[in-house]
């Protein structure tokens, strides 16, 4: 089928390509849940891009794993043992930072790791019915009613944190000296934007799995980053793209017959190689050909 | 502005016998002793590397020092900081340029000290915004991108977010490096009208050439306080020479008999000099 659509591209092909998946239930499911996933991310990846943390969102995410197998050989929702793991973990990074004498970079490799070794060693010793491909990679055509709930719970949460503390975590993350100046408690700040990380972590484990969710944390907000001079419009169109290549990418998974997860990835990838290459102000090709003229770079200032 | 007051409630800075080892067991600065006199503009003066960003640090409460502490008048700084009190302006590199915000936005982020927590500025922040904006000269550059700003108007834009807090006490770290001389000139003379309104003024810099023109007072720091007063009489060569004079900072860490401070303590023009404390306490690294 995904033959004949790529032979003959007819409008009514283009239509059936959309409407056919939808007879399915899973498939509905399976688009709604990673829309709002997509946003859920899209969000904090702004935040995240901003303050360099792509590392940390890596480290998270493979650090939820112990978790994961312990929730459920407990009877526990999986959420609240990744969400305890994951958050433990960047305490622990934060520890190692702060202790010894390694760099942030070295502690967070260290401490990753580590954990999600513990998680490998129990996720093969703890009898369960956990499949660890689907940790790994995710399996959002099969996600469970529960496992809905518990994404809709993680990242309703997550959304609604950084709307009230919007400000205070911009402020964060461009200048925390400042926040310090001011009087404003910058430590809560810190781990305010590390739960909200743990969290959305958690919601996208089920779209993406742990592999591939940094980039569901970094992918959207870097391919914003590249279009916009604005906050505001930047998590605009950091929603728009991650929203559009989780729609994208879940169809192509069933047209292909594809990793959902991968397939929304690739998506995203080709988005922000796009707007690379492509953007008005900042994109390679227009800059070299175009004399774009707002180069990133506060080494050369304009006049 | 309302920043217009009365000089009673002008604030110093008081640094008391204060130590800094970084992680690394680079000892940063010791027994720092000065205060910076309320109502004045006073240059913190030194070599690069001899300490003048981790005294700022200390001061602002970035970092705690191994040993001493600071207060603004006997208020400690975490509470000056929480009233507002303090306001201060970056060095142009630790700022992120291409972060995506406006030269509004950054001014306005001055307020949020005195906004609830949701952070929604009311019309007297708006006001107080705009007209901290205009009178650094700014206004017209309200929408750019902070990093489509000359160095000036950089500084200028953080200068403004000072001004938006309000704050009593102004730190300014390096504000002339990357500047023009006109707007270094515009600079200094909003740093003379802030000192008459009130204000008190730290600028750190090792740019020499204009101290004198605007600073009361000056301070000089190598690893430690060397000298500090008015400038008048502690501006001058000898202690220029002492403080960028390449003394060895072994002969400094009290670890010889012979005080650095020893042989100079005798030439004319030290309003103060710590020979006595950086003597009495040795310091182990």
């Amino acid at each position: 089928m995904s033959m004949a659509l790529l032979l003959a591209i007819s409008p009514e092909a283009i239509w059936s390509w959309i409407v056919e998946p939808l007879q399915l239930g899973f498939m509905i499911r399976a688009l709604w849940v990673s829309s709002f996933v997509g946003v859920v991310c899209a969000v904090l990846s702004c935040y995240i891009t901003l303050k360099g943390w792509s590392l940390m969102g890596d480290a998270v995410s493979h650090a939820v794993v112990p978790g994961v197998v312990v929730a459920y050989a407990l009877g526990l929702p999986f959420s609240l043992g990744a969400f305890v793991f994951g958050f433990g973990a960047t305490v622990a990074i934060g520890y190692v930072k702060a202790q010894t004498r390694l760099k942030e970079d070295a502690g967070i490799g260290v401490i990753f790791t580590g954990f999600f070794a513990f998680g490998l060693v129990l996720a093969t010793k703890i009898p369960s019915n956990i499949d660890l491909f689907h940790i790994l990679f995710g399996n959002v055509l099969g996600i469970s009613q529960q496992d809905i709930i518990q994404t809709l719970i993680a990242g309703g949460l997550t959304l609604a944190i950084i709307l009230f503390r919007r400000k205070d975590l911009l402020l964060f993350c461009f200048d925390p000296t400042h926040a310090k100046a001011i009087g404003l408690n910058t430590q809560l700040m810190y781990y305010t934007l590390l739960s909200v990380l743990a969290l959305t972590i958690v919601t996208a484990l089920q779209t993406a799995g742990i592999v591939l969710v940094v980039a569901m944390l970094v992918t959207p907000g870097s391919t914003a980053y590249l279009l916009s001079d604005r906050f505001d419009r930047m998590l605009l169109i950091s929603v728009a793209v991650s929203v559009l290549s989780c729609l994208s990418g879940t169809y192509l998974s069933y047209h292909l017959d594809a990793s959902t997860g991968g397939c929304i990835v690739v998506m995203m990838t080709l988005f922000f190689t796009v707007a690379m290459l492509f953007a008005p102000k900042y994109g390679i090709v227009t800059q070299k050909f175009l004399g774009g003229q707002g180069k990133r770079d506060a080494r050369f200032p304009q006049a | 502005m309302t920043v217009i007051t009365t000089p009673s409630d002008t604030y110093g800075i008081a640094v008391d016998n204060i130590s800094v080892t970084y992680s690394n067991a680079r000892l940063a600065l010791y027994n720092a002793n000065c205060y910076v006199e309320p109502g004045t503009i006073t240059g913190l003066v030194g070599p690069n590397g001899g300490g003048k960003s981790t005294l700022f640090k200390s001061i602002m409460g970035f970092l705690s020092p191994s040993q001493g502490h600071v207060h603004i008048d006997g208020v400690s700084v975490e509470r000056a900081q929480k009233q507002q009190l303090m306001a201060y302006v970056p060095q142009a590199d630790e700022v992120d340029w291409n972060f995506p915000i406006s030269v509004f936005d950054v001014v306005m982020m001055g307020r949020y000290g005195y906004m609830n927590m949701f952070r929604i500025p009311s019309r007297k922040d708006r006001r107080l915004v705009m007209e901290s904006l205009e009178r650094v000269g700014m206004s017209e550059f309200r929408n750019r991108q902070i990093g489509e700003l000359s160095g000036g108007q950089k500084k200028r834009a953080f200068l403004a977010r000072a001004l938006a807090q309000a704050g009593k006490v102004i730190l300014l770290d390096e504000p002339f490096t990357g500047v023009d001389v006109k707007t270094e000139k515009s600079i200094i003379t909003l740093l003379m009208q802030l000192r008459d309104e009130g204000h008190t003024i730290l600028v750190s810099t090792h740019d020499l050439s204009s101290i004198s023109t605007f600073c009361d007072r000056v301070i000089l720091l190598n690893q430690t306080i060397l000298a500090a007063g008015t400038t008048e009489e502690t501006f001058t060569e000898e202690n220029l020479s002492m403080t960028f004079g390449g003394l060895p900072i072994s002969s400094l860490s009290g670890k010889t008999n012979q005080s650095p401070d020893a042989h100079l303590a005798n030439q004319p023009g030290h309003s103060f000099i710590q020979s006595e404390k950086a003597n009495a306490q040795g310091i182990d690294v």
